[in-house]
């Protein structure tokens, strides 16, 4: 008689567990609004990173295209993969003396693994993130970036 | 009641009087049976296209997601684009695989599923054959689409495919018996085995009013073993995606593989139909007696649209068992028949019978 | 339910093996398990790993400490926190460096994210494993909030180096705090659709109770830690035993099992979600101010010695092992990973049990590859 009545509610309870989980999955189809899909190619224009994001490495430069690079080297050094090279150059300054400043900072994107400790080690604040993140190229020489612009030379501030 | 403007018999007759009229007897069935196998192949692929984009559609939208939504309005045309990619992709050929058995699979399920297909009634009228055992030869028919599952799980010389075709073998065997006992209960109400006499009977309310709570009892009964039947989940054990990879279809490939994932789909209409048929009343529109006005309201709804409707809504109940419930294991799907289903379902006809006896449905 | 397999199948040739892996749904990475069967049921099983070995332990023997700690994102990555987080305590440690108040109360809440967006994706996969596959997209939905909370933060969804030796790469976004208290009261209520889907579910309970059973005893014999060993009554909480970050001042229970069954070893997780959300809301309103890292020297060189640091990650016990020659990078290296102990009873767990209950199974043991081979 136990188990007859055992065999019953073993039904009514299995019956109500499996009607609970139909309940959340029948509320989800009618309610259009939970849905959390992101269009993504069409919302593109309106998608905004946060500004901490970590999309590449980039050396900002202000509007008289000066950056605050000194080319030390100590971001090529504490990369853990040898992302970036440095590439030195020398110039005259106006009294006489020779100086070391950035040739060419070279990015491999394609090495990079977003650690980061090339940005905090920098000692001039020369590096930031940049919020791109669209990086899929046809040729894998397009990852390889020179993060100084042409043209471009070390603001001021920094130089002294 | 007058359904006579939706009524298509008088029609078919036409068209076979005057084929018969113009050719000769052979010539005339000829045609016949062709333009009735091409109906059936064109509502066959529309129905498999679009309850496929409906799969999608409605688990992305229990998963809140928003499913296929890129080629064309509303994602509508991916199916298209998917079927033709099926249709162009190669076939790969198995090492060491029953050739003969390898390539045969995939028709005896799609046969199966057509032939189950022939019984259906889907309006007044529109009815490819009206066998006075009808539901006898649909459980028939149906059952016969194991052969096909088996023969590929043991021909594409695959482990997963194999232990997949044994499962669906032991899972379609025993679920053969609920799924006649229960159509059986509707049998013992009605009185009778033919699609059409069924539904006629259902002209002042649905069998499942009409026999109060056994008839409930058998519909759900029909709808579990329904789902086990078509191998769905959760009781896809035959597949078991996470488990057995693709289960007995894991070595097809293109349009071999297409016929499998469309009889997946048919399968479930049928069932679907069926108990749409048998239960819901099939075309019959819904009337309340009494309600005179109501009545007639709803006769104006044409039966064809009646039996989608209905077939619809209980392919969207099955869809959502899909993807709400976790996949039984094997051990348990047997449980479930032979502790469950089949003593519930073995009192519930002689309830049924005695309410028949004595006269206490409606 | 579990099978007498014995006596075992002895030929090796008669015996049915099948591949599961490389490249299998559940699997979850590319791990190959070669079982045995005797119809449906597992007779024995045999891990092969090592197909995503990338010799991290070797890699970090040349990197700076600094520069290993972005390796050991790549081991555990659904706890990439918590990865952090041991090599730097091992860093502190051997430095004797006090880090301030708030990176200890950033860290501990950061951890316990970890532990509720690993523990989330856990349950998807297992409701995907046992043949659900709505579980997986809810498991996904709700884990977007944390990752969101963490990349205001951090910068990133999933590696996030974010620990440093002696603190942090930055300080907290100020929505941090909002977002997370928003996270907690959300995911509160979500829980509970869990609860519905899956742990209440019959057809759930009837596969995993009673099956794949490890005792208390074999727990500690094959070094199962984390929620699988405290499934068994294992009690191996390292937050509870060698407290480290803030955990010695909040209140939080151990959570402990009796049975070390599938079921339990599913609820361990459950509870302990709920357990992390209540250790976040203690803090999350009282992290101090102050600095957000201690002051590091430039160049960072341990002390000649061996030093070893263990910490809780989502799946078990989650060990570092340094020696040091006073260089600045280590002489050796040796990770102590959960999965690597977890997936070692997988075979006794699972023998005598049908091919579905080895998916449940592994499922349950919560691994991650990438961490088992390193």
């Amino acid at each position: 008689m136990k188990s007859f009545f055992k065999y019953f509610t073993g039904i009514f309870y299995g019956v109500k567990s499996l009607l609970s989980g139909l309940s959340v999955t029948g509320k989800y189809f009618f309610s259009p609004g939970a849905i959390v899909t992101q269009q993504y190619p069409e919302n593109r224009k309106k998608l905004e990173m946060f500004d901490r994001f970590k999309g590449e490495v980039v050396m900002p430069h202000d509007e008289k295209n000066h950056h605050r690079c000194t080319g030390c080297g100590i971001c090529g050094n504490s990369c853990p993969n040898g992302s970036i090279e440095i590439i030195q150059d020398k110039i005259d300054t106006p009294d006489g003396k020779k100086e070391r400043i950035i040739g060419k900072h070279i990015y491999h994107l394609s090495m990079c693994t977003f650690c980061g400790l090339c940005i905090k080690s920098c000692p001039s604040n020369a590096l930031a993130w940049g919020q791109e993140f669209e990086h899929a190229v046809f040729d894998r020489s397009k990852l390889t970036k020179i993060l100084n612009k042409p043209g471009s030379s070390i603001s001021k501030d920094i130089a002294e | 009641m007058d359904f006579s403007i939706y009524d298509l018999t008088s029609f078919d007759q036409g068209i076979d009087k005057c084929l018969y009229e113009n050719l000769t007897p052979f010539w005339a069935t000829v045609v016949e049976m062709t333009l009735i196998g091409l109906i059936f192949l064109i509502f066959y692929a529309l129905v498999a296209l679009f309850l496929i984009y409906a799969e999608r559609k409605v688990c992305a939208f229990m998963q809140n997601r928003v499913g296929p939504n890129r080629v064309g309005p509303y994602g509508i045309f991916q199916l298209i684009a998917d079927f033709i990619k099926l249709m162009l992709k190669e076939i790969i050929p198995i090492k060491n695989a029953d050739k003969f058995l390898f390539n045969l699979a995939p028709f005896i399920v799609v046969i199966a599923s057509f032939m189950a297909m022939a019984a259906i009634p889907f309006a007044k009228g529109l009815h490819a054959i009206d066998f006075d055992i009808g539901i006898l030869y649909v459980v028939a028919v149906s059952s016969m689409g194991v052969i096909g599952v088996l023969l590929a799980g043991w021909s594409s010389n695959n482990k997963y495919s194999l232990i997949g075709a044994m499962r669906s073998g032991a899972m379609i065997v025993s679920y053969e018996l609920s799924v006649g006992l229960s159509l059986l209960t509707v049998v013992i109400l009605a009185g009778t085995m033919q699609f059409s006499a069924i539904v006629e009977g259902q002209a002042n309310g649905w069998f499942i009013f009409k026999g109060h709570l056994p008839a409930v009892i058998a519909f759900i009964i029909y709808l579990i073993a329904g789902t086990a039947e078509a191998n769905r989940g959760p009781f896809d054990l035959a597949e078991a995606e996470s488990e057995l990879t693709a289960g007995y279809h894991t070595e097809y490939s293109g349009i071999k593989f297409a016929l499998f994932y469309m009889c997946e789909y048919m399968n479930m209409f049928i069932v679907a139909s069926i108990a749409a048929t048998v239960f819901l009343g099939g075309w019959m529109p819904l009337h309340i007696s009494g309600w005179e006005g109501f009545n007639h309201v709803m006769d104006f709804i044409p039966p064809f649209l009646w039996y989608l409707g209905k077939t619809f809504a209980l392919v969207w109940v099955i869809m959502w068992f899909k993807w709400t419930f976790p996949r039984l294991r094997i051990d348990q799907v047997l449980t479930l028949e032979w502790k469950y289903l089949l003593p519930i379902n073995l009192v519930n006809i002689l309830i049924m019978a005695f309410i028949v006896l004595m006269g206490w449905h409606f | 339910m579990k099978e007498d397999i014995n006596p075992p199948v002895r030929n090796i040739e008669e015996e049915y093996h099948i591949n599961i892996g490389p490249q299998h749904p559940s699997t979850h990475g590319v791990l190959r398990l070669v079982a045995s069967l005797k119809g449906e049921t597992v007779t024995s099983l045999k891990p092969h790993c090592g197909y995503i070995h990338r010799g991290i332990e070797k890699m970090c023997e040349k990197d700076t400490y600094p520069q290993v700690i972005h390796l050991t994102d790549r081991m555990d990555y659904l706890s990439a926190h918590i990865n952090n987080h041991v090599v730097c305590l091992l860093v502190e440690k051997a430095l004797e460096v006090d880090v301030p108040e708030r990176v200890q109360y950033i860290r501990t809440i950061m951890d316990e994210l970890t532990r509720i967006a690993s523990h989330q994706l856990w349950w998807g996969c297992f409701g995907m494993d046992m043949g659900g596959q709505t579980c997986l997209l809810y498991g996904m939905r709700d884990r977007e909030k944390i990752l969101d909370a963490f990349e205001e933060s951090c910068g990133s969804r999933l590696l996030h180096s974010y620990y440093t030796p002696g603190g942090l790469m930055k300080d907290i976004h100020p929505n941090f705090q909002k977002k997370v208290k928003d996270f907690i009261k959300y995911f509160r209520k979500k829980i509970h659709d869990y609860d519905c889907i899956l742990t209440g579910n019959v057809i759930m309970q009837e596969r995993t109770k009673g099956v794949g059973i490890l005792t208390k005893e074999e727990a500690i014999d094959y070094g199962v830690t984390g929620p699988t060993g405290r499934a068994s009554g294992f009690s191996c909480d390292v937050r509870k035993r060698y407290p480290y970050g803030v955990y010695d001042r909040v209140g939080f229970k151990e959570i402990l099992g009796t049975k070390g069954d599938t079921f339990e070893r599913y609820m361990m997780r459950m509870l302990e979600m709920r357990e992390s959300m209540n250790i976040i809301e203690q803090l999350i309103d009282n992290i101090p101010a102050g600095d957000y890292t201690a002051k590091m020297k430039a160049v960072l060189k341990l002390p000649a010695g061996e030093y070893y640091q263990r910490v809780e990650s989502a799946r078990g016990e989650l060990g570092v092992y340094v020696v040091s020659d006073g260089n600045k990078s280590p002489y050796r290296m040796k990770f102590r990973s959960p999965n690597f102990s977890n997936l070692s009873a997988l075979d006794h767990i699972c023998r005598g049990f049908k091919i579905a209950d080895l998916i449940a199974i592994s499922g349950s043991l919560d691994f991650v590859i990438p961490d088992i081979d390193r």
